[in-house]
């Protein structure tokens, strides 16, 4: 019998209670939110339970959110798949913006590890318990975290691409 | 020279330090690039040698590191292909075609079967060139220089063959949302049958050259081999994991652009050693082959080479010109004024490589709010240093070379 999304809903929400919320199927994966002090304990959950069988992480990346709280303010994003039942999972885990940290996932899975390091490298995202969270892609002596989306791209007096002279907002269309 | 100028010290001049063998001999550092002839791109490797044998080492990448993901967040959709195009330049079209995937998913867009068959053809000749470019070299790798000479010819005419369809050769920049730029001339498909009437006999000569060949069997069996478990642990996927014996293949467990409609089997080896990634991808192009054949001996009749989506299709050039509704589509799609839901979608494809995903976060606006590219790459160098522990120098280059690591996507 196929995974069903109310079956994974009920089983975290059974162990879990309060720390996993948010439930949604979203286009095509059932995704869900959770506390990021029990990211661990959920991750190896996924991975270790008889019917559930997340036993792949295929992705995991983050995401700045300036705008939001400052408790909402990053969101780290890991995609897990089920390869017995072929099926998704998207958890999605928001971070404080003043201090963003979460436990590191690498001990779980070996692929996390270079992952981790890059979201790090990105967004600044201190991964407790990484065995080496230094930069992986930008080089050592930068001071920014370049994702970040208070580091703008291009020279901030440029106005040629900014979307207000094209008449567009976010909240016109 | 004051002690706080020198650069602090490696860790492994501490280890040949207090480590000395036992007849006196020392341990050594040797630096495996970045710019060494044989790693195919920019790839550091320092690694800690007992004579020829690798106790360790710790890689560096980011050499060629863009910031695609950056440059994404401030372009409008339309104009990330060439940024995909630059990531696996072996391969450019399947990105390519991942990314308009990912965009039709977004905007729920449906392509027409004939433009479906027309990309599948084309992502398996773009796998056709990557595995043809990774064994060629391969073969390279272990002193066999004719059968890369020989079968690189095939690469050209796969070249020959994007030239008709969208004038560009390496970073192809094909199709658009909803299909592709104009329909395939009939030049195209002439080149494709030629291909597929020439290829075959060549591919099968470069099998005979190295498949029982003594000296590559000594260089490549049970080399650099990588357990199922190790290799999923990883993350691998791909042509490196089924050398491992696990036979996933996004085609066949996600089927998009119609893959669900061709009969392929899925190869799988046995140990992942090198030799068995060699022969996956070998057995992968006859593969590829036969899907193409199928794709042309199905594809529906009439010319329908793209969804009817004005408002998201970018109309083509002498369209714009010409006629008046195409101008209006080009320049409200180009001014970003046509609407883009907010959501999240994660899409993958099986590209040369492995599984390519594409994680889109969109808010509204006219460039994606986050795009996040998974690429197969960045995951297999992760488990190079454990890959070539207690092998042989020359062994660390065969290995590099069978996990198919291009820089372009390691680094994005």
């Amino acid at each position: 019998m196929a995974l069903e999304n109310t079956q994974i809903q009920d089983k975290l929400v059974e162990t879990f209670n309060n720390d996993v919320f948010n439930f949604q199927q979203e286009r095509d994966i059932f995704t869900l939110e959770a506390s990021a002090d029990k990211i661990t304990a959920l991750i190896l959950f996924l991975k270790n339970d008889s019917e559930l069988r997340f036993h792949f992480l295929t992705d995991l990346c983050g995401v700045h959110y300036p705008d939001n709280d400052s408790e909402r303010q990053f969101a780290i994003v890991y995609h897990l798949h089920n390869w017995y039942e072929n099926k998704r999972l998207r958890i999605k885990v928001y971070l404080n913006g003043e201090k963003p940290e979460i436990k590191s996932i690498s001990n779980i899975f070996l692929g996390a590890n270079w992952m981790e390091r890059e979201t790090y490298d990105f967004y600044g995202i201190n991964f407790i318990g990484h065995p080496q969270l230094k930069r992986i892609l930008n080089m050592d002596e930068m001071v920014s975290f370049p994702m970040r989306k208070e580091f703008p791209m291009e020279d901030s007096g440029r106005t040629d691409k900014d979307d207000r002279f094209f008449g567009r907002t976010v909240s016109n269309c | 020279m004051s002690e706080l100028l020198l650069p602090p010290e490696h860790r492994y001049a501490k280890i040949i330090k207090e480590k000395l063998n036992e007849d006196g001999s020392e341990l050594s550092v040797l630096n495996l690039g970045p710019t060494h002839p044989a790693t195919h791109g920019i790839f550091q490797n320092i690694l800690l040698m007992d004579g020829e044998r690798i106790l360790e080492a710790e890689p560096t990448i980011g050499y060629i590191h863009r910031a695609f993901e950056k440059i994404a967040e401030n372009r409008p959709f339309y104009q990330i292909t060439p940024l995909t195009d630059r990531m696996n330049y072996c391969s450019s079209p399947i990105n390519n075609m991942g990314w308009w995937m990912t965009l039709e998913k977004l905007l729920g867009i449906e392509v027409p079967k004939r433009a479906q068959y027309l990309r599948v053809i084309v992502m398996e000749l773009a796998r056709i060139t990557d595995h043809l470019i990774c064994n060629s070299i391969l073969g390279v790798d272990t002193g066999a220089y004719t059968g890369f000479l020989y079968v690189f010819q095939f690469r050209e005419k796969i070249y020959e063959i994007y030239e008709e369809i969208c004038g560009a050769r390496l970073t192809t920049n094909m199709g658009r949302i909803g299909g592709f730029e104009r329909d395939w001339s009939p030049e195209a498909f002439k080149k494709l049958d030629t291909f597929l009437e020439e290829f075959p006999v060549a591919w099968k000569e470069f099998e005979n050259l190295f498949e029982r060949n003594r000296i590559f069997l000594d260089r490549t069996v049970n080399v650099g081999a990588i357990s199922a478990e190790k290799a999923m642990a990883y993350g691998f996927t791909g042509p490196n994991l089924r050398a491992a014996g696990v036979d996933y293949d996004v085609r066949v467990a996600q089927p998009y652009s119609s893959y669900e409609d061709f009969d392929f089997i899925v190869p799988v080896g046995k140990s992942g050693d090198t030799y068995d990634r060699f022969c996956v991808r070998n057995a992968e192009v006859w593969e590829s082959l036969s899907i193409i054949r199928q794709a042309l001996d199905k594809m529906p009749a009439g010319n329908e080479y793209h969804a009817e989506v004005p408002d998201y299709y970018l109309p083509p050039k002498e369209d714009v010109y010409n006629n008046m509704e195409a101008l209006i589509y080009h320049f409200k799609i180009v001014m970003g004024e046509v609407p883009v839901p907010v959501a999240e979608i994660y899409h993958p494809v099986e590209g040369g490589n492995g599984e390519i995903g594409f994680y889109l976060v969109t808010d509204g606006s006219r460039t994606p709010y986050r795009l996040h590219f998974r690429r197969p790459c960045f995951i297999y160098y992760q488990a190079y240093p454990e890959m070539i522990k207690g092998a042989l120098l020359s062994d660390a280059i065969v290995i590099l070379s069978s996990l198919n690591v291009i820089a372009g996507e390691l680094d994005a």
